[in-house]
């Protein structure tokens, strides 16, 4: 009876886990937007003050990690605390409810949208955010040549990764394999001490 | 259906794995992978899915995914779905390999030196993403060019938020065009 009643207890508490995991998650899926760096303050609040899931060094150490690692840096950051938490498992629990909200709400628009797409209000509204949405892009470029102190040769690499693919068309992908290849060769050939 | 299924994972899964420096440098990928090289979507459809993506909560990469996912296949979820799962895929498998040899991994001295490379060419790319998008599609005229300068001292100097510079826009699109 006790260990029937215990082993239901200690199932019940990784359903939580799981649970809470899924939750908080599904949180910053819900609450961020404009990606990735927007959602780091919340993933803190969440993963860190709240939960108590990883401490502060832990979190700096899996923000440097996430950033270094290819693709959307919420992503690597779900991946990475779902994985310490509860493993496998708990990865893909943590991926599903960063993941859920995003898809649903673009699944919505996307459906309608279709519908409305021909309209000419829609079409006028859409003229005017179209110019918009290069300004916004363009803003975190100059925060992030800013934030590494305009270095001169940050600058040039990012204006001839830029042209590169601006101006002469190509891949961006082979635009990242020459950088890191080429960063390599300097740091082997050139600069023996960085 | 199905060759297109598969265009849409493999392209998406060069997206996830290449992508580095987070979801504005992911843009020029997706920009250039999509329309140019597949014609999924036209120049200004994919602007608009940017606009979406910006103003819709949720890592933008993964929202570009689903909505194009959509498109591509001609609006099926199937498609949502397996562009979805693609752009995360490679995230997975690379996340749970650095997570197991954690440190070694930073300190290994050519993946280090690789990244002082790999992140400035992505700020670049970023830059590339917003040069391309201004073209002719969604620069009609000298009133896209003062939206897009008020957008750009909104959210430069005055820290607008992103939801309220596109609504902002929009009602200016409305009344301008």
């Amino acid at each position: 009876m006790n260990i029937e009643q215990s082993n239901r207890n200690e199932i019940h508490f990784k359903m939580k886990q799981y649970l809470n995991l899924f939750i908080s998650f599904f949180k910053i899926g819900t609450f961020t937007l404009g990606g990735g760096y927007v959602m780091i303050p919340l993933i803190e609040k969440e993963v860190v003050n709240k939960r108590k899931w990883i401490n502060n060094g832990e979190f700096s150490e899996m923000l440097t990690l996430a950033q270094s690692a290819p693709g959307p840096i919420a992503i690597n950051t779900a991946i990475f605390v779902g994985y310490k938490i509860k493993g496998f498992k708990g990865m893909l629990t943590t991926v599903l409810g960063t993941v859920i909200p995003s898809f649903t709400i673009i699944m919505l628009i996307a459906i309608f949208f279709a519908e409305f797409e021909n309209s000419k209000t829609v079409e006028r509204i859409f003229c005017g955010i179209r110019p918009a949405v290069v300004a916004l892009i363009a803003v975190p470029v100059i925060n992030m040549l800013k934030n590494n102190s305009f270095k001169v040769h940050i600058t040039v690499i990012a204006a001839v990764s830029a042209i590169a693919v601006w101006l002469l068309g190509i891949s961006p992908v082979i635009v990242i394999i020459i950088a890191g290849l080429c960063a390599i060769m300097y740091n082997t050939f050139i600069s023996k001490q960085c | 259906m199905l060759s297109t299924l598969i265009q849409l994972f493999i392209t998406f899964f060069k997206i996830g794995l290449f992508g580095f420096g987070g979801g504005y440098a992911m843009l020029s990928m997706i920009q250039y992978e999509v329309v140019e090289a597949h014609q999924w979507v036209d120049i200004k459809e994919f602007t608009d899915i940017v606009a979406i993506s910006q103003s819709t909560p949720g890592p933008i990469a993964i929202n570009c995914a689903t909505y194009i996912g959509y498109t591509a296949t001609g609006g099926n979820i199937l498609g949502s779905t397996v562009a979805t799962f693609a752009v995360c895929l490679p995230s997975i498998i690379i996340m749970l390999i650095v997570c197991k040899f954690f440190l070694a991994f930073r300190k290994n001295k050519y993946f280090s030196a690789a990244l002082k490379g790999m992140m400035p060419a992505a700020i670049g790319l970023v830059a590339a993403a917003a040069l391309m998008l201004m073209n002719s599609h969604n620069f009609v005229d000298y009133k896209s060019v003062i939206i897009c300068i008020t957008a750009f001292i909104l959210a430069y100097f005055f820290k607008a938020g992103i939801i309220k510079i596109i609504v902002f826009a929009g009602i200016l699109g409305y009344v301008l065009f």
